[in-house]
This record gives C-alpha cells, structure tokens and sequence, in this order.
C-alpha cells in the first residue's frame, strides 16, 4: 500500500498532503481538507453528488483517486459564490425555480452546470439537460432543475427579470 | 467504501509501463479513466496489487491519420473523441457511437482504450470496434503485436490481453468517404449500458452494396459480428435488400443472456426490431442518394 505526496489547488487555494494509494478524490477533499460541500453517495459513478471539476472539466471525484489529481485545479461547491456571498447565477437559478430540495445532490448539478456553461456560455437548454443524464435527484422530480436549466438558456425567468 | 489497499505507479513512457506490468507477475491493473475500473475498485471486486496509471503517458494520447485508416490512442478520453474533427471526418459511426457512451461526466475522463480493452459487453465501444473492422495495437516487455478486434474478445470482460500486455492503440481503418451510419441502441435511461443496441456501416459502389460492418452490443458475452448478414447484404443493391430478412440472419448470430433488466427473448425481440429499422433507414439513404 503505496502513500504518495501530493500538490493541489482547490478553488484556488493550494493544498499539499501525503495520500494513501486508494483514496478517493472525493473522500479526499471531505476528509482531509474538509470541503464537505462535495457529497459522496453511491461511490461507484451513479449518482453524480461528486461531481467537481479537475483543471475546468466536471469529473466524479469518486471514480478518481487523489494521488491522480496531483497537481490539479480543483472545482468544488465552495469556490461557486463571491467571496461576498453573491450566488453564483447557477445556484442563484436552482434555488429562484426550486431546483433543490434536500440538497444533497445539488453540489454536483451546480458544478456540472457550471462547467457546462464556462465552456459555452451560449449553451442551449437541450446542452445543459443532456449533461443532467449524469446526476440523480430523488426529491426534485427534476421538473425545479429544468426550470433553473431554461432560467440559465436565457428563455425563463431570467429573461423576464 | 474503500478500495482493498494497492500500490500505485504511474510511469511515463509505455516501456516502463510494460516493465511494470512484467515485474508484478499478474498481480498489477492498468487504470486509465477509472470510471468502470473505481466502482469494481470500489466494490472490491477488483483488488490488484498494483495500479498502473498510463495517463503520464503522452504516446498514448491522441488520434493521427496512418495509412489506410485513423488511430486512436487509447488513453485518450471520450469527450476529446467525441469532438475531433478528424474523427468525424473519417468515423462517423465511431462518433455517433462514443455519444452513447456514459454521461457528460464520465465521457470527460473515460477513455477509448480503456472501454475496448475491457470489454464490457453491453458497451458501444468494443462493438464499433468489431463493426469497423478496428486492429487493437498491443506492447508487452515480450514485443509487440496486433489483434483484429473480431478476434479479441472472448467473453463478459475477457479478451486476449495477457496480465504484462498494455493496449497502446486502436486503428480503425478508412471506410469510403459516403458510407452510411448504422446506429440503434435501446437503454433504461439515456447514458446507462445498452440493453441492446447495434453500431456498423454499409458503402456503396456501382449501385451494390461493397462493404458491410455490423455488430451488436448487449446481445451476448461479447461485442458480436453480425457476419451472416454482412455476407447476405454484400452486392445487393440497396433497393432489393430485405432488412427483415437480413435482421433475422443478424440475431441467429447473437447469444443473448436474460438478467433483471430484461429476458433474452426480449432482447431477440427489440434487438430484430432496431436492425430493421436501422438497416431501412440507411437503404433508403442510399437509394435516394
């Protein structure tokens, strides 16, 4: 069992740990670097809670191991809102349609949405509910979700605000 | 969860790569995106050694023209694919494919290579592979050698690659630049494994048919050749060409298994259906063409 040193920025700040081999990502961050925003459910790629970003790109932080993310930029919940408080638009859409309840699998949509929308900020509706087919949520009944989706594409509520 | 413990090592070139998988004498796993390998890390239903992460190696990414065909390198991810102009350029089916496979998440990190070379057999890539008619490209510290991928899978996640063996790339060859796409796949939710589905491509010349690759997913323990009904369609004309009859020659190839998610004889039964109409609709392509 191997334990490797390694080096990260999460949300900017840089982080330096020694990890054993196995190691989640995900598990990683909650754990010893205590960014719990970032949920682990079902820990084998279903359910998209874990989901961050690793150097802008939406990625599982369960199907990947810390000691792969040396020297990576790492993307969690976090890092969305200004240092103020201000929501980032993504979450300031989920919760102006009701796009959570629990909440438990909101950190992960936000930050597939997120970076969905930092590589095309044009991108349609259709774009960002394709990229949805990678997350459960057993409370919203996703119709919430969708509404923050159509808010985002510029035809709902944002447009009329 | 937990993974069971194991080492890890992540070489930078494909010969240390291979002196890696030698020197653990079977017990090492090579790890490229991870994303079906962690869940049986995860699970414990894998429990190596040794991981063997190829990402630190550059020669084993990105997709090059070669003679006669396109190669991919294994380690290079499905999002990456999905996008590549020389791939929609010279692939189609490969393309239409790859946008099946997984989510938006998991195509960011999973790779090509790694869903050919386990084999899962509800996948779409090992059955693009075998429609296409792709080589698997194969380095061990015992030398190279290349498999035609009708010949490299053997059962439910099984294939030829010995323990020491490494994929180090996929060459799908040319197919004429009108062929048709064939593409049909039946799954619970958009993203999850097929429960059956189909990938291949027909040509064209002279008004007959000249070539034909077809294969199933999700219809047996491997990626399967539909082979008969390549051979009845090769030198028909378009026009004259009985999809239903030819989709009965395709399942009479096919070895399907029933599970929780659906019975054999549904699979028969759907899987008929999506190749006539995938085989109707590339005809009629060509007939108006």
């Amino acid at each position: 069992m191997s334990e490797h040193r390694i080096e990260l920025t999460v949300n900017g700040r840089p982080h330096s740990a020694r990890v054993e081999a196995r190691m989640s990502l995900g598990e990683f961050l909650r754990e010893e670097l205590g960014y719990t925003g970032t949920h682990l459910a079902c820990e084998h790629g279903v359910c998209g809670a874990c989901t961050v970003s690793v150097d802008g790109v939406a990625m599982r932080s369960c199907l990947m191991l810390a000691v792969q993310a040396d020297g990576a930029d790492v993307g969690t919940v976090e890092g969305l809102a200004a240092a103020d408080g201000t929501l980032h638009p993504v979450q300031q859409a989920l919760r102006d349609n009701f796009g959570l309840q629990c909440g438990f699998c909101t950190p992960g949509i936000a930050i597939t949405l997120t970076t969905v929308l930092t590589d095309n900020p044009r991108a349609s509706e259709a774009e960002m509910e394709a990229a949805m087919s990678g997350h459960v949520c057993r409370c919203t009944g996703y119709q919430g979700i969708r509404r923050a989706i159509r808010q985002l594409a510029g035809h709902g509520a944002g447009e009329a605000a | 969860m937990k993974p069971a413990p194991f080492d890890y090592e992540r070489p930078s070139s494909i010969g240390e790569a291979c002196r890696l998988l030698d020197e653990a004498g079977g017990g090492a796993t090579v790890i490229a995106g991870g994303q079906t390998l962690v869940p049986l890390l995860n699970l414990r239903m894998s429990q190596p050694f040794i991981l063997v992460d190829i990402n630190g190696i550059d020669a084993l990414k990105g997709i090059s023209r070669v003679e006669g065909g396109t190669r991919v390198g294994p380690a290079t991810s499905q999002a990456e694919a999905l996008s590549d102009e020389t791939l929609g350029r010279h692939l189609p089916a490969l393309v239409t494919a790859l946008g099946h496979v997984g989510h938006y998440q998991t195509r960011n990190r999973g790779t090509i290579g790694g869903s050919v070379a386990l084999g899962e057999p509800a996948a779409e890539m090992p059955a693009a592979a075998v429609a296409l008619g792709a080589t698997i490209e194969i380095a061990s510290v015992r030398g190279n050698r290349s498999v035609k991928a009708d010949e490299f899978y053997l059962g439910p996640f099984m294939t030829v690659l010995e323990p020491d063996e490494l994929v180090t790339g996929i060459v799908y060859p040319d197919w004429p630049p009108d062929h048709v796409v064939l593409f049909r796949e039946v799954a619970q939710r958009p993203g999850d494994f097929a429960l059956v589905g189909m990938v291949g491509a027909l040509a064209i010349a002279d008004g007959k048919i000249s070539r034909a690759g077809l294969a199933w997913f999700g219809m047996g323990p491997t990626p399967i050749k539909a082979r008969q009904a390549e051979v009845a369609l090769i030198g028909a004309a378009p026009g004259e060409a009985d999809a239903q009859a030819i989709a009965e020659l395709a399942v009479a190839d096919t070895a399907p298994f029933g599970d929780h998610r659906a019975s054999a004889e549904y699979r028969r039964t759907v899987g008929r259906r999506i190749f006539v109409r995938a085989l109707r609709e590339a005809l009629e392509a060509k007939e108006t063409a």
